[in-house]
């Protein structure tokens, strides 16, 4: 890569090159920017706007501010963040959504994420706990890169794009990802107690489908 | 202390995880682990499905978007 060759020793995860690179128009530094974050800015945007299309000038916005101001990016927040941050308020202006909704909606999620018919009734001795036939089993431990390993993700992912939005959205930031609490708090908005209830509802509807799939497939 | 029934239990692992439970909440849930294995497994089955989601990676850029913001970037410069 021609930041090595210039730079011999900087590696092109070390941030503080590679804003350096970008102020100084190296397009390789660009490029390497777009390839690690792009891909998830888009996966994002999508919960927020209508279509595709909308979801990609979003994120090609968002670049374009991190060209005009690369000169001004303090570090203050990592890259990533301030990336994902910029995206998602012009995505909201785009998108139309408003936020009354989406807290309502969180407050409209009640119900258990586990179907209740796995649990003993009133009349039983132990009501609320599992019935005997209905216990939860170990997932099988996968080693990344494992057949069965693969095939999980790969379930997964279907899971995970098939979530309403806002859930698929902070699942998304913290599991995929890797954003902590705090820091989805910030970009979204939400209450740490609203992003609770979205990641465990997220989370329980792709456990469940890990556990159907790995019942019907042994 | 009221001891936790696993239906209850089911519905705080994220915060659990979080380390967000008060600490009443989170010795009855750890007290409640202690002998129930069933939501031993569970809390087992929802740490994987976090690391297998971790695992997913996002499709290549399609080439064309990606041709778009390199270009964006040498207009810009």
């Amino acid at each position: 890569m021609s930041l090595r060759l210039r730079q011999p020793g900087i590696p092109l995860t070390d941030e503080s090159a590679l804003i350096a690179a970008l102020s100084a128009g190296d397009e390789t530094a660009f490029a390497h920017l777009v390839d690690q974050h792009a891909a998830a800015m888009l996966r994002v945007a999508r919960g927020y706007v209508p279509t595709r299309e909308i979801a990609e000038e979003v994120v090609q916005e968002t670049w374009i501010a991190l060209i005009k101001g690369i000169d001004k990016f303090e570090g203050r927040s990592s890259l990533r963040t301030w990336l994902f941050s910029v995206m998602i308020n012009i995505a909201k202006a785009r998108g139309m959504r408003e936020r009354r909704d989406a807290d309502a909606a969180i407050a409209a999620c009640t119900g258990g994420t586990v179907g209740p018919k796995r649990f003993r009734t009133a009349d039983d001795p132990y009501p609320g706990h599992w019935r005997p036939d209905e216990v939860p089993s170990p997932f099988p431990d996968t080693p990344e890169g494992s057949v069965l390993g693969n095939e999980l993700v790969a379930v997964a992912r279907r899971e995970l794009d098939k979530l309403p939005e806002r859930q698929r959205v902070v699942v998304t930031l913290r599991d995929m990802l890797g954003f902590d609490s705090a820091e989805v708090r910030d970009l979204l908005d939400i209450s740490t107690a609203n992003q609770r209830v979205l990641l465990h509802r997220g989370r329980a509807a792709v456990r469940q489908v890990l556990e159907d799939y790995l019942v019907d497939h042994s | 202390m009221k001891s936790m029934d696993c239906n209850e239990l089911v519905e705080l692992v994220t915060a659990y995880l979080d380390g967000a439970l008060d600490a009443d909440t989170r010795a009855r849930f750890d007290m409640h682990l202690l002998d129930c294995d069933g939501c031993a497994n569970y809390l087992q089955q929802f740490r994987e499905t976090v690391r297998t989601v971790g695992r997913i990676r996002d499709d290549e850029l399609d080439p064309a978007f990606r041709k778009r913001l390199l270009d964006a970037f040498k207009d810009f410069r």
